[in-house]
């Protein structure tokens, strides 16, 4: 059976999600050679709005581009949540930013506040999307933290290369907390990490 | 070869300047943007020329000059631009100047849909300018295919002195794909074919074995006359009949007489299908996905994916209408393919539409409860 992994990444304009889309896509693709599809969809506006970007990984060449029932769903902001929770999978990751999703469709949703630990942990908001990025790759092996990191100091601009990487290290840091209360409360839910 | 993560509209800029594309004259429009960014950092990097013009009337027409000075140019616009740039490609298939258009569908009528991705320029592509006139239309599937097809569009430019219309669609173009660029050395480059008489003996629209006349570039010595109105073979004003027909006849054959060489499409599983599915852009890869699924359970499903929308690949479609049973033409627009079809099909089988003009792209679902619905 052939391998196909979805993720869907969404919040506002201006949250960054594309961008994060990019660099998934290009760790999974260009530095662990895989198929990669990366889509997006947004409004016409610059800032603000319903923003998502979508990334398909697969063993074999990738027809469809879009996703068609997420493995994974980002949702930074309470919009997209629930718009788009139903889109999951069964036992697909639910991963939300609690800074602004504060109706959870879910107890096994993972409950991570992206954009304060940004704001507090690293003194810019703007940041909270490369740790929600960190927090991703430990709740899926379609990458590894090495690929993502190469991939994120070739897309950030220069000179922003330590505080990306102390982003990333947070997210992981609070990634393997969450999953530790997960844990408790469900032990049958993660197979193996 | 080192393999890049790129978007169709970077594919796009890529595939000029391998083609050798040196001017670039536009306005800005999502969702073609990135083309324009991407050439003005990269021309100047070539000896290449970019210039952001007022509108999309002047760009068609910065091009078209360009073109006559010998440069091959393009230019990349949406709906609205493409709508203001139709009375310059008209002057361009008229005077016979080669020039590419990408035109990268979003919503329309009007301003539309800036963002969100369309099929319903089909119609505009090959009918947009009036009169009868000869054009090249391409639509991409991959990034990969964005890369070889805006080559293809320069060769055909050159080869037939046409505008070459490259219809994307904003999935295509905002997709992101890994690809591996080929070396340019390795491409099949197409240069117009230039005069070699002395300028005195050159005669600017005389026809021969080709149909395709030699074209000077100005500045390089030939003197002639370039205008709109229908001309004689010295490109002055005509309005005798028996200086009128051959002229448009030419016009009309020289890519009637090459539509082997022109006409595009990729098949898949084909062969031996009952339901043909005929689409082309961001649908093509959920008709693909559908094709494999109906597969799966045994029904004899293929895709004739169409490169080249105009002119219309008559010939594969009348194929593949011979042998299925049904044609289904998934779109995003309200039926312009689809009409083609039918009218090539003439009776041999049943052509279902399928069209969805809600702004976001045809799932492989709908085309497969569209498979199942006509079994």
């Amino acid at each position: 059976m052939s391998f196909r992994y979805e993720i869907r990444l969404s919040g506002s304009g201006g949250q960054g999600l594309i961008l994060i889309g990019i660099i998934l896509a290009e760790a999974a693709g260009i530095y662990e050679g895989r198929y990669v599809a990366q889509t997006q969809s947004y409004g016409p506006e610059a800032r603000g709005g319903v923003s998502r970007s979508e990334v398909i990984i697969s063993d074999e060449e990738i027809d469809y581009p879009k996703a068609m029932s997420l493995d994974m769903l980002l949702a930074m902001n309470q919009d997209s949540c629930d718009k788009y929770f139903h889109d999951l999978k069964q036992n697909g990751v639910l991963l939300v930013d609690s800074t602004f999703v504060s109706q959870i469709p879910t107890s096994y949703a993972i409950k991570i506040p992206f954009t304060l630990i940004a704001r507090e942990k690293l003194g810019r908001e703007i940041v909270a999307n490369i740790v929600a990025l960190g927090a991703i790759t430990q709740f899926t092996d379609v990458v590894s933290i090495k690929s993502v990191e190469s991939a994120v100091l070739d897309r950030v601009p220069k000179g922003t290369e330590k505080i990306n990487m102390n982003a990333l290290k947070e997210g992981i840091k609070a990634a393997k907390q969450a999953k530790e209360e997960l844990r408790k409360l469900s032990k049958s839910f993660w197979k193996t990490t | 070869m080192k393999a890049k993560l790129l978007q169709g509209n970077e594919a796009i800029v890529e595939g000029a300047l391998a083609a050798g594309c040196r001017f670039f004259a536009g306005y800005p429009i999502t969702p073609s943007t990135e083309i324009a960014e991407g050439l003005a950092l990269r021309l100047p990097q070539v000896g290449g020329v970019f210039i952001q013009m007022e509108d999309e009337l002047a760009s068609m027409g910065a091009i078209i000059g360009a073109s006559l000075a010998g440069a091959k140019s393009m230019t990349a616009t949406s709906g609205p631009g493409f709508s203001l740039m139709q009375e310059n490609i008209g002057f361009a298939s008229e005077a016979e100047i080669p020039c590419v258009v990408v035109n990268i569908m979003r919503g329309g009528p009007s301003t539309g849909l800036p963002t969100s991705p369309s099929q319903g320029d089909v119609m505009q592509s090959r009918w947009g300018t009036h009169g009868d006139h000869p054009i090249i239309v391409l639509s991409p599937s991959t990034v990969m295919e964005c890369f070889h097809i805006t080559v293809k569009a320069f060769n055909f430019s050159e080869k037939y002195r046409t505008p070459v219309i490259i219809l994307g669609d904003e999935v295509i173009a905002h997709m992101r794909e890994k690809v591996e660029l080929p070396n340019p050395e390795g491409l099949e480059i197409i240069d117009r074919i230039k005069p070699t008489m002395p300028p005195e003996w050159y005669i600017p629209y005389e026809n021969n074995a080709r149909g395709v006349p030699a074209m000077a570039s100005f500045g390089s010595g030939y003197r002639y006359h370039v205008t709109g109105l229908i001309h004689d073979v010295r490109g002055f004003p005509t309005s005798r009949p028996d200086e009128i027909e051959p002229f448009m006849h030419r016009l009309i054959q020289k890519i009637e007489k090459n539509l082997k060489d022109i006409q595009i499409v990729d098949p898949f599983m084909v062969e031996d299908a009952e339901i043909t599915i005929v689409a082309y852009g961001c649908v093509a890869r959920s008709a693909k996905r559908a094709v494999i699924d109906a597969r799966k359970r045994g029904i004899k499903a293929g895709l004739l994916r169409l490169v080249t929308l105009w002119p219309f690949p008559r010939v594969y479609v009348e194929k593949v209408a011979e042998q299925s049973k049904v044609i289904i033409v998934p779109e995003m627009n309200m039926g312009q393919i689809s009409r083609e079809v039918k009218r090539v099909n003439e009776g041999r089988s049943r052509v279902i539409t399928l069209n969805k003009v809600d702004s976001n792209i045809i799932t492989p679902q709908e085309v497969f409860k569209k498979i199942r619905e006509v079994l």
